[in-house]
């Protein structure tokens, strides 16, 4: 029976973000809520947010897990920078994440949670529900755990199963607020419990408690409606980078008629895409679980030296470990595809965290002259297009090539418009089954566009060479020690590389081409620049951005863009990777704006870095 | 350095055991044609072999030749994998298809291949430090999945390529380059390091034996699994005599114990020696004494853990040897293959769900459409 009394308010987009510890099941009512908003038509981007550890101590501030979801009836970009409402299921919750709520917020706690053993667990000397400091956001205090014990009290279940309940009640009380359906939930309970029947009637009565609490209680006067996002037709399904990425992988696999053989050493942020592509063995996906990040890369050589579209998959470190086998694999020039979920470093760095630092490591970690092409997808969606991307130029080109996503794009997702089969690229090769020098095979006989060798697969009749790691002699691939062929083969590889540019789309340029400061970003920033550089533009000033997916070789077009701007700003979580190379490469007077918080950027803290550039001098937006 | 190679060798290497000939550029092998319609010369290849002259390299480079001959495969079908020192320079002289990877890693590339490439007879070409220093970690892998894959271990213990540091089998004390004082480093037991990773076959020959080498090869690529063999090999600059106690015929009958399935294990110069087991301890008895008889001697068994265990431990430094060193098949198990267990996953999953349509998995999980 739903109350009469309250209010429903259209808004055009809401920040909600809810907190617990790690132990509390934060992440899956955060990715429950998201398929919900999805499917409510939505636009929409999520950032989880959790510690390295798996269960920190209860209550402990570092054991808190977030998940954030910004929604809205018209396209987004970013996760949001300040929450409009914060759920904290306890006071570690509340401390770590109270910054982030915007001031007049809705504020949801547990209060149960708020003994005096959890607030000192949390770093506080007093209560902060009682001392007045959370006078400036609409504090609701329900008594989560006490109702979510009642509400189960027939089922007499172990205290355990109650506690994991409490989620589900925080979930409920959401759907209310947010007015969605509860049916979805209940549906998806149905198949996660199908064999638990004590537990699916738990989570089912926790649910429909939060849910009935906002419409029986009359703390609540106000519920709120986002309507449907007007996104491009097609059909969409909420998606993370590391689920589109192992999407994409097996797309690439199919349109190119090749067996995938995916390597990879387990590595947060990493490991998904390896739990993902091991569901699909009716793809004929091979998963291989090696013993080390080397092991890992040097199977998948193997496996591309087999005739296979190999893959390997890590983080920072792991790469690292990877440099060696990555060099083989340009003197092999055998197609393999590294993805690089990049994260906080140096060393182990802060595993769970977002970073961009790979990318000097992707361009030059590698011992000798060693070019390998990388790619970098923008958005969670855009790993699909990207990955396919990287498995064309290394199929097409006979080279290992990066793919640079992140923690952010990782975990994060967003609505993705379903493609067509037909609409993916078509990758199938063509593998050397004939002589092709006068009756004999020579390995290293290049195709003259591209300069790509022939893939020749063991087993082939006629065909038998040797390849290895020392240098070869042009063409024969027989060792040499020459120095003018080495010189020549280094060039020679060089120059493969680059003919990519020919083979890739120009940079595109957003915003007003005739402005002054041009913005260059690249991965997993897009949403927080092209948030700010609207913003701007909405106030009057003139600012352009562009973003690149390819960073080697760049878009042809590249230098010419950037020689028209008189600034250039170039915004990255490290301490400048992509703008060293655009200064080295293009002598611009190109600057940095970087922070390394393990944090993707804020809108407004990039709305306002651009916004100084633009008034320095005058104060005013330009023509205006 | 001369000098000082000297006292690297053992201690009681026996006087005159260079052959006039080189064993390595004529090894006494029976060079008649196979049945296979296949010589040793059809897996020849066109590049020089570079190895120094006398190395032993040569001849288990022949000894395989002649294998492969003898196999009667078409060159197409195998596959040489190695990964870094002399012993891995091993692809470039066989015609067959061949990589020469990195250090170490040549047990990893083979499991890739062979996973995606269960039609080819995959051949692991690797050292003393390659295979058990820098890539012992992906031997003790590559043996406990059992890869469908032959390893050849070439152990000369030392670093012949780096010229002459000690290596993961040089024994204790070993004066070289890297160790003026003598190594610090207690040497690995290969047979016994595959023993304990699980291998399901271990094998041991020598350079010098070319006739028994051949047999223990061709015994590794019959075998289904990931196949061990050590193979003891003279590097004549650097280590020279390393094994001489081993394969020269002054020594050979009674420091080397050759075991065959089924059989009692006999050695010495005159087979009069054996092994028998004195609880749980293996001795050596005098079969002439007439105290003890060939019906009391251990006989060997290829699928007895004991057994493998026993021999595998019969290690001891060939400056004291007190039991001899067993030489042959030691062990030969069957257990399923990982090559064939990963393409069974994918095949009964096909049986079970189809297989995978690609529009239907871009279209799976909660999706929406927009009009
Ligand atoms: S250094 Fe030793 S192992 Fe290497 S090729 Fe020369 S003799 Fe053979």
């Amino acid at each position: 029976m739903a109350r009469s009394d309250v209010r429903i308010v259209e808004l055009p987009e809401v920040t909600v973000r809810i907190a617990g510890d790690s132990g509390d099941g934060m992440q899956l009512t955060g990715s429950q809520f998201t398929s919900v908003t999805a499917l409510v038509g939505n636009d929409l981007s999520t950032l989880p947010d959790f510690p390295a550890e798996i269960r920190a101590p209860a209550g402990t501030t570092y054991g808190v897990s977030a998940f954030q979801i910004r929604f809205a009836s018209s396209d987004i970009l970013t996760p949001g920078d300040e929450c409009d409402a914060l759920v904290a299921m306890n006071p570690a919750a509340l401390k770590t994440n109270i910054a982030r709520l915007r001031k007049g917020g809705i504020l949801i706690v547990n209060e149960d949670a708020f003994t005096e053993r959890d607030l000192q667990l949390a770093g506080y000397t007093g209560n902060p529900l009682e001392d007045g400091s959370l006078s400036e956001y609409e504090l609701y205090r329900v008594p989560i755990t006490r109702l979510t014990q009642e509400a189960l009290a027939e089922l007499k279940l172990p205290f355990k199963v109650v506690e994991r309940s409490k989620n589900m009640f925080a979930l409920g009380l959401l759907l209310w607020l947010y007015d969605r359906p509860m049916d979805y939930t209940i549906r998806w309970l149905e198949q996660r419990f199908a064999k638990q029947p004590d537990i699916l009637e738990a989570n089912l009565r926790a649910l429909r408690a939060g849910y009935h609490y906002g419409d029986t209680v009359e703390a609540f006067s106000t519920r709120y409606r986002v309507a449907p996002a007007k996104l491009p037709p097609g059909t969409y399904r909420n998606i993370t980078g590391n689920q589109a990425t192992a999407l994409g992988l097996i797309a690439a696999s199919q349109r190119a008629g090749l067996e995938l053989f995916y390597g990879s050493y387990p590595i947060t942020p990493a490991s998904d895409v390896l739990h993902e592509l091991a569901k699909y063995k009716h793809f004929r996906v091979f998963t291989f679980q090696a013993e080390d990040e080397i092991a890992a890369v040097t199977a998948v050589i193997g496996a591309a030296y087999g005739g296979k579209l190999a893959v390997t998959g890590t983080s920072g470190p792991g790469l690292a470990l990877k440099t060696e086998a990555i060099g083989l694999g340009v003197m092999l020039e055998l197609p393999l595809v590294i993805l690089d979920i990049q994260r906080a470093g140096p060393s182990t760095g802060m595993p769970t965290k977002t970073e961009q630092a790979d990318l000097l490591q992707a361009m030059f970690g590698r011992n000798g002259e060693a070019p390998v092409p990388i790619v970098a997808p923008a958005t969670p969606g855009e790993c699909f297009w990207m990955v396919l991307e990287a498995c064309r130029i290394a199929l097409k080109y006979m080279t290992p090539v990066f793919f640079l996503s992140d923690g952010y794009l990782a975990n994060g997702s967003e609505p993705w418009r379903i493609p067509e089969p037909e609409e993916l690229p078509d990758l199938r090769v063509r593998f050397a089954t004939e002589p092709n020098a006068n009756g004999r095979f020579l390995p290293y006989k290049r195709d003259p566009d591209t300069l790509a060798r022939p893939w020749a697969l063991p087993g082939t009749p006629g065909l038998m060479h040797r390849i290895g790691g020392l240098e070869k002699q042009h063409e024969t691939g027989n060792v040499s020690y020459d120095p003018d062929n080495h010189d020549f083969m280094v060039r020679l590889r060089a120059e493969k590389i680059q003919r990519i540019a020919e083979d890739i789309p120009p940079a595109e340029l957003e915003g007003d081409p005739e402005a002054r400061l041009l913005v260059v970003g690249w991965g997993s920033t897009y949403g927080a620049i092209k948030t700010a550089v609207q913003r701007l533009r909405q106030k009057g000033y003139k600012v352009a951005q562009v973003h690149l997916r390819y960073l080697n070789p760049f878009p042809k077009n590249l230098g010419e863009i950037l020689t028209r701007f008189e600034r250039i700003l170039v915004p990255e979580i490290n301490l400048g990777q992509l703008v060293r190379l655009l200064r080295d490469r293009y002598l611009v007077p190109a600057e940095g704006y970087n922070r390394v918080r393990g944090l993707p950027f804020t809108a407004a803290e990039l709305e306002a870095r651009m916004q100084d550039i633009l008034t320095e001098g005058n104060g005013h937006p330009e023509g205006n | 350095m001369a000098d000082e190679l000297k006292t690297t060798k053992p201690a009681f290497k026996p006087a005159a055991v260079k052959p006039a000939v080189r064993p390595s550029t004529q090894p006494e092998t029976r060079d008649e044609e196979p049945e296979t319609g296949y010589t040793w010369r059809d897996f020849q290849s066109d590049q020089d072999v570079r190895w120094c002259p006398g190395c032993g390299d040569y001849a288990i480079l022949k000894t395989v030749q002649r294998v492969l001959a003898e196999i009667g495969r078409p060159p197409h079908e195998h596959v040489f994998v190695s990964g870094i020192g002399c012993s891995s320079r091993f692809p470039y002289y066989v015609s067959t298809y061949g990589m020469h990877t990195i250090h170490g890693r040549a047990t990893a590339v083979a499991t890739g291949l062979k996973v995606v490439r269960p039609d080819l007879a995959v051949w692991v070409i690797t050292g003393d430090g390659d295979g058990l220093s820098i890539g012992g970690n992906h031997m003790l892998h590559i043996l406990r999945r059992n890869v469908d894959v032959q390893i050849l271990l070439f152990n000369n213990q030392i670093y012949g390529l780096t010229k002459g540091q000690f290596s993961p089998t040089s024994e204790f004390g070993k004066i070289t380059k890297s160790s003026p004082y003598g190594s610090a480093d207690w040497p690995v037991n290969p047979a016994a390091f595959a023993l304990g990773a699980g291998a399901t076959f271990i094998a041991r020959g020598m350079d010098r034996d070319p006739n028994h080498l051949a047999t223990v090869i061709r015994r590794a690529y019959e075998h289904r699994g990931a196949a061990f063999v050590e193979i003891y090999q003279n590097c004549n600059v650097f280590n020279d005599g390393a094994f001489f106690v081993f394969t020269e015929k002054e020594t050979k009958p009674q420091a080397a114990l050759f075991v065959e399935h089924g059989k009692p294990m006999v050695f010495g110069a005159n087979r009069d020696k054996g092994i028998r087991l004195d609880g749980l301890k293996p001795v050596v008895v005098d079969l002439t004494d007439g105290k003890w008889s060939v019906d009391d001697l251990l006989v060997h068994d290829e699928t007895d853990e004991t057994i493998a265990f026993l021999l595998t431990r019969m290690f001891d430094d060939p400056r004291h040897l007190e039991l001899p060193r067993p030489f042959g098949v030691i062990r030969a198990v069957q257990r399923p293959t990982f090559d064939e267990v990963m393409r069974q996953q994918i095949e009964r999953t096909i049986e079970a769900r189809g297989p995978g349509d690609l529009r239907t998995l871009l279209f799976s999980g909660e999706t929406w459409t927009v009009m």
